[in-house]
């Protein structure tokens, strides 16, 4: 499955500075690898060494946190749009 | 009573000048006297005088917000004036809650202004929240943030969110009992992986933007109109000008507001964010 990649600004420079770009994949996890083999590094910015979300990062499918889903197993169909957002802390 | 006598009496509160300054406020039905009252009579506290706190204090004080608090240590600096619309050229150097309360008492004399000038920490944020019923996030680092959070929640209190970086900017509302900071970011990203303004920059209109946001947020909850943003949080791409809208859900997991909540009182929030401790310019020199 085809699906569209989000990328919050403040994480860009883990994907060549590329905000936006399609990506294939059955589910997070497998779209994460793939991932990985075109930018070397995202997976070890975005997983844990146990293989989890870092917590301070979410991952939408569509509008939907994948951690209310199925986790790294949220399936993925064709067009969704699936978003790596960090948290911010800017306000000053 | 009934409607038009409440009504009535509430209008009699404001004076002619008021009723002429309001009026925008006052002729729609879903403010009225009653909820130009209301505006007046709420109290909010606003978390950093920069550049969230900036547009969010000004348009509560122009919309006759009765009690504006406003807690920061720093002082103003020339590179806050991009964007900092609380402060101004001849401001500079000056405390940020001074040239704070004297821009918003310029814009709106009717309206009262509490500055607290120290840093918020667990020590003092109970002290600093009690007096006001919603909480406005504008601060500029984790610690603040978590400190924010658990603060509100724990003494029952609404927070308006909002953040900024770059070109993008999140807002969102927290109620006790409908999520929180924590259940959306259980924990923060290690120092230095996401950088702040100061180190990364923010477009200065971005500000305004979500300051803009998190003000309508303030008046809608004061009101009672309207679909607030709990539950939900907007993302703002302003380089696409990209409004999406995400859903913010309660984590039964969360050690704050979860089903079994681990977290009963304040924190060492320093040490849970791994970062130096806050504190004020004299005490960093």
């Amino acid at each position: 499955m085809t699906v569209t990649v989000k990328m919050a600004a403040v994480i860009q420079k883990l994907t060549d500075n590329q905000k936006e770009f399609t990506a294939d994949g059955n589910d997070i996890y497998n779209l994460i690898l793939n991932i990985e083999k075109r930018y070397p590094g995202f997976q070890s910015q975005i997983l844990t060494d146990t293989e989890e979300v870092h917590q301070f990062l979410n991952i939408y499918v569509n509008d939907e946190d994948i951690r209310f889903l199925a986790g790294l197993k949220t399936t993925i169909g064709e067009g969704d749009i699936v978003s790596f957002l960090p948290a911010l802390a800017g306000g000053q | 009573m009934s409607k038009a006598e409440t009504s009535e009496n509430n209008s009699a509160s404001f004076t002619p000048d008021e009723v002429m300054r309001y009026s925008r406020h006052m002729i729609m039905d879903q403010v009225g006297p009653n909820g130009q009252r209301k505006l007046k009579d709420a109290k909010v506290l606003i978390v950093g005088a920069g550049g969230l706190g900036s547009p969010v204090a000004t348009y509560l004080a122009l919309g006759g917000v009765g009690t504006i608090g406003v807690v920061d240590f720093d002082v103003v600096d020339l590179s806050n004036l991009q964007r900092q619309i609380l402060h101004r050229t001849e401001d500079v150097g000056k405390p940020k809650i001074e040239s704070a309360k004297e821009s918003l008492i310029s814009y709106n004399p009717n309206i009262e202004v509490k500055t607290f000038e120290e840093p918020l920490i667990s020590d003092n944020a109970y002290r600093i929240l009690e007096d006001f019923d919603i909480v406005v996030n504008g601060a500029d680092n984790f610690a603040t943030r978590y400190l924010v959070c658990d603060a509100a929640y724990l003494s029952g209190k609404t927070i308006v969110d909002g953040s900024v970086l770059l070109f993008d900017g999140q807002a969102t509302v927290y109620k006790p009992g409908s999520g929180c900071y924590r259940c959306l970011y259980p924990a923060p990203p290690p120092p230095g992986l996401v950088p702040s303004c100061a180190e990364a920059g923010v477009l200065g209109a971005m500000t305004g933007l979500v300051g803009s946001v998190q003000a309508t947020e303030v008046f809608k909850e004061i009101l009672g109109i309207g679909e607030n943003l709990i539950g939900r949080l907007i993302l703002i791409d302003s380089l696409n000008m990209e409004f999406r809208m995400m859903k913010i859900k309660r984590d039964p997991q969360c050690p704050l507001c979860g089903d079994n909540p681990t977290i009963k009182e304040l924190i060492d929030y320093d040490q849970f964010c791994g970062t130096p401790p806050v504190t004020a310019p004299d005490a960093q020199s």
